[in-house]
């Protein structure tokens, strides 16, 4: 009898999950269960409440760059013109393709955040980052109702990373071009990084040139959210 | 004679079913999560207090050995093994096994008398001349009296209690006051520990105290015999005390 209500129980569980979307793409295998929980778990309370902000006097003076792989000649071209022709294209399931450059990103609605990147590593900074929020872009893209992930790449081939559509729509969830009131350093991810805020840094992707809208994200890669599962992390970042 | 004495053998009940599996569970989890947690560690073995800490910070201490991060400078000149992938995995995964099995063990052991009757120190002995006495009754090596073949004695309570009140409580808390999420929803759980990195710095510590008690936790259990107090923990029951000698 216990054990055929648990079964029943657990089956219930599972079809409410996947209706409301509460299983992250890296849910399967021994590692599934745990990672579902906190997904799931951490959904549902914190659905739509903003990550915490610090005051500027919190601001780290020497904050922790990270090291990044040597920039390649493409990327140096680019770089030597002042990121002029630097284009963050958009495309997936939208009503618009858009293929932007910093500058019409620039005349987007201007937001600052001050908040905290904590790496997975264990070591943290805060910094002032401006730029405009992600929501922005694929408003006006026309992001169809489908949609159910962002999916966001560096110029660094192979680097790729995703979020589900409450996060990217987060006020906070910022496409990133300035720090600290100057540009973007390259080695902070300048020209342009997406923060997301309230995931671990390496959710925060550097040298973004890129986004797809998608319904499925399975498509994608290995089928697991992200180039992080390939690498043996997690694909939901929020711990 | 061997055939007499059998038969003459009874078991006493001593452990009920959910403080076991729950015993066992949190025992996996917690093994789970020390490894884990030694490996993530090891990517950055430099400690802060506040909210921000990183190479460029000063820390409040340096576990001096090599990180598994090229990022991290140490000195050593060599780089760990980086295990950090699956350690976080697990880690989180282990976490969960914990905390349910934890609030199984909790609800159950307030609800059913368990924590009352076994844990919380008995009248007689709420003194500190209780303590001194059993404390000294330990450094004489003098075997435990019958009383404490089916009950615990005033110095386990207090452990078991300040391990399953204070210091699992504590080393959750601190775990999930380093989460982005989780402090968007609750800011207070990061704050009133002064923030992200001092919250690292005690679940450090917190785990090194739960680490101490799993060891004298351990010897203690095979100094009063092992196989018996395994027995009693894994099917329940104890045989009547044909060992204490």
């Amino acid at each position: 009898m216990a054990a055929a209500a648990g079964v029943g129980g657990l089956a219930a569980a599972d079809r409410l999950a996947k209706r409301f979307g509460l299983i992250p793409p890296d849910g399967t295998g021994v590692y599934g269960p745990g990672e579902t929980l906190t997904y799931a778990c951490q959904r549902v309370i914190t659905a739509h409440l903003p990550v915490r902000e610090f005051p500027r006097s919190m601001i780290s003076k020497n904050p922790f760059a990270n090291e990044i792989a040597p920039p390649k000649d493409d990327f140096k071209r680019l770089e030597a013109s002042g990121f002029k022709d630097w284009r963050l294209v958009v495309d997936g399931t939208v009503q618009h393709p858009l293929s932007l450059s910093l500058a019409d990103l620039k005349n987007l609605s201007v937001h600052s955040q001050v908040t905290e990147v904590a790496c997975e590593e264990g070591w943290s900074y805060i910094a002032e980052w401006i730029g405009t929020p992600l929501s922005g872009v694929l408003r006006e893209a026309g992001m169809l109702p489908q949609t159910r992930y962002i999916i966001y790449s560096s110029i660094e081939k192979g680097l790729w990373e995703s979020i589900d559509v409450p996060e990217a729509m987060r006020p906070q969830t910022l496409l990133t071009m300035g720090m600290n009131d100057g540009d973007l350093p390259v080695k902070f991810g300048g020209p342009l990084r997406l923060r997301v805020p309230r995931q671990l840094g390496y959710k925060s992707l550097k040298f973004v040139n890129h986004i797809t809208a998608t319904d499925d994200i399975r498509k994608f890669g290995s089928g697991r959210g992200s180039v992080d599962p390939d690498y043996g992390y997690a694909w939901y970042a929020g711990i | 004679m061997p055939v007499a004495s059998q038969l003459e053998k009874t078991t006493t009940a001593r452990h009920s079913a959910v403080v076991r599996v729950t015993h066992w569970l949190t025992f996996i989890a917690f093994i789970a999560l020390l490894v884990t947690g030694f490996e993530i560690m090891i990517s950055h073995p430099r400690f802060y207090w506040g909210e921000v800490g990183n190479v460029n910070t000063k820390p409040l201490f340096v576990i001096p050995i090599p990180a598994s991060r090229d990022t991290v400078p140490t000195g050593y000149g060599y780089v760990m093994p980086d295990q950090n992938g699956w350690s976080r995995y697990l880690h989180f995964e282990a976490a969960w096994v914990a905390v349910l099995a934890g609030l199984v063990y909790g609800i159950y052991g307030l609800w059913s008398g368990h924590v009352r009757k076994n844990l919380i120190p008995e009248r007689r002995d709420r003194n500190g001349r209780a303590y001194r006495a059993r404390i000294a009754q330990y450094f004489r090596r003098r075997p435990p009296g019958r009383a404490e073949e089916t009950s615990y004695n005033v110095l386990q309570r207090t452990a078991y209690l300040i391990v399953i009140f204070v210091l699992f409580p504590l080393i959750i808390w601190t775990g999930l006051a380093m989460s982005p999420a989780f402090t968007s929803a609750f800011p207070w759980t990061s704050v009133l520990l002064g923030g992200r990195q001092s919250a690292r710095t005690i679940h450090f510590f917190v785990s090194w105290l739960l680490l101490f008690f799993l060891l004298v936790h351990v010897t203690m259990v095979a100094v009063s015999g092992f196989r018996r107090r395994m027995r009693a923990m894994i099917t329940g029951t104890m045989r009547d005390s044909e060992e204490s000698q």
